[in-house]
């Protein structure tokens, strides 16, 4: 008999507080114990989840007007310049962006600061006109105050990354970390079996609309984030291997938690912001049991040369072997460490699992699935530009 | 007696084999954690000495005589636990094994007894909860 649920049946089975959920970890475990078709028949729902580093990443802000108004042009929030072309009190603000006072302070501060309910100091030039006769304004705002205050990431939850080493005699300061010289060691991103669209390679139950965790409140997903790409090779298990599809997610940050956004910063590299990550996976059938029975040791990535122009692959490495502390490539030994948290992870998983688990969190059919073509475009110089 | 000190050097001493005067003439067992020296300015060396405590005594008697600066060390690397999102980029910089990924919890663990002061990893802890705190005083 083959195995069929729907969302609307799941969904029953969430408010009757009836669903079993489990997390993508557990789920891994009862596959291998009672097999594939058991688990669909046993499991509704799987939770998985990411906290990493995702520089693409920012709020969306509206002051509400002052008296008299003013139509702000140019936005600073703690120092950290903000987006000042969207209407008169509206605003962007990226969490890259760097303080003009402070290289260690940034929008990921901002954001973090914003979500821990602290003050922030808004500071704002515009155009003297008749409808905003104001052309100054200093004051401090905070998340109360705020009509909206709302995280918009472009980029987040990166199917696959590339692991990073560097081979040259210099140390490299990047967004992977400070990697070593001489293949001094080794970062990966990524929870692997626990990250959210490797448990969904193909996407069927992710795309625009899926309720999702997101920095500890509700989000969506809104869009395919930007760089998706999925033409990205697949191995013989259907899994990317390097970056593939990616998720622009959207969430109130009024309901967000510092414990799951965090501000980062990477020696000589930037800002970056941490965002806590929690998709449901609903199990419609035997083939999306056996999507999230996928184990590290199915999930490969490429290790690139961060010390080296292009950043060239030199090898295919495998999650189990990235987590185990080392990689061996071409008969050398690197030193491998993780920068997304499995700890953090962990506990997003789990609380998204307790939501479900409650009927405080109904899982949804996307509205709209992602594109299964494209091609990840270079930026070219044109000839007459050179 | 195993014991730690940084060393500052002043300028005039570059010309002197002070390390080997050391192990040589008051059997001071010296292990080199880190070394820096700035061309024509001061040197600085991070030193972990084993040595009976007369030797010792001696030893740093005859770096206070040489102009040699010593600061024994008790120094702390603090991490802001409480704070810590356990990502472990700090462990990708450690090779004192000092700082390491519990790899079933996926906890960060820190064992202070390892620490070479490289202090590599304040800079690599993305959200700055790594700090070194230098306990001592100014010794001649």
């Amino acid at each position: 008999m083959t195995i069929k649920k729907s969302y609307d049946e799941i969904n029953e089975r969430i408010k009757k507080g009836e669903a079993v959920v489990l997390t993508a970890e557990e789920v891994k475990g009862m596959a291998r114990d009672v097999g594939v078709k058991e688990t669909a028949k046993k499991v509704d729902v799987v939770t998985t989840a990411t906290f990493g580093a995702m520089c693409s990443s920012g709020a969306l802000i509206n002051f509400g007007h002052a008296d008299p108004p003013i139509k702000m042009a140019k936005v600073w929030l703690n120092g950290v310049p903000a987006y000042g072309g969207l209407a008169a009190v509206d605003t962007y603000i990226g969490a890259t962006e760097v303080s003009e006072v402070d290289s260690e302070y940034g929008g990921a501060h901002v954001i973090e600061d914003l979500v821990s309910g602290k003050d922030v100091k808004l500071r704002a030039m515009g155009r003297v006109t008749d409808c905003y006769p104001r052309g100054e304004i200093e004051t401090t705002v905070n998340k109360e105050s705020l009509n909206e205050a709302v995280l918009l990431n472009p980029r987040n939850a990166y199917q696959n990354y590339a692991a990073a080493t560097n081979s040259t005699d210099k140390t490299v300061y990047t967004y992977m970390g400070i990697l070593l010289p001489n293949f001094g060691n080794a970062t990966y991103a990524t929870t692997g079996e626990l990250s959210p669209l490797l448990n969904d390679p193909e996407l069927r139950t992710v795309g625009i609309g899926t309720r999702i965790f997101l920095g500890g409140g509700q989000g969506f997903v809104v869009w395919n984030g930007t760089q998706f790409n999925p033409s990205v090779p697949r191995n013989e298990k259907g899994i990317p291997v390097g970056p593939g599809a990616t998720l622009c997610l959207m969430g109130d940050l009024k309901k967000m938690s510092p414990e799951f956004i965090r501000a980062a910063v990477f020696e000589r590299y930037g800002i970056s912001l941490f965002v806590g990550i929690g998709i449901p996976i609903p199990i419609l059938d035997e083939e999306m049991a056996r999507c999230v029975s996928v184990r590290d040791e199915d999930i490969e990535t490429v290790l690139c040369d961060y010390g080296v122009p292009g950043h060239p692959e030199i090898a295919k490495v495998t999650y189990r072997d990235l987590k185990s502390g080392e990689v061996e490539v071409e008969g050398r030994v690197i030193r491998t460490s993780p920068l997304s948290s499995m700890y953090k992870a962990r506990i997003v998983a789990k609380i998204l699992k307790e939501w479900i688990q409650r009927g405080e969190f109904l899982i949804s059919e996307p509205v709209q699935g992602f594109p299964k073509e494209g091609v990840f475009k270079k930026l070219c110089v044109r000839k007459e530009d050179r | 007696m195993k014991e730690r000190f940084i060393l500052n050097f002043p300028p005039e001493c570059s010309g002197k084999p002070i390390t080997y005067y050391l192990i040589k003439n008051y059997n001071l067992e010296v292990n080199i954690l880190r070394a820096e020296i700035t061309a024509g300015k001061e040197g600085r060396l991070l030193i972990e000495v084993t040595a009976e405590e007369e030797d010792l005594k001696n030893g740093l008697h005859y770096l206070k005589n040489e102009n040699v600066l010593v600061y024994p060390l008790s120094r702390e690397l603090i991490l802001n636990v409480d704070e810590c999102v356990h990502c472990g980029l700090c462990t990708a910089v450690c090779f004192s094994g000092a700082l390491e990924m519990d790899r079933i919890n996926w906890e960060l663990l820190f064992n202070p007894e390892k620490c070479v002061a490289c202090e590599l990893c304040i800079r690599a802890c993305p959200l700055r909860l790594i700090t070194l705190h230098f306990v001592g005083d100014l010794e001649a």
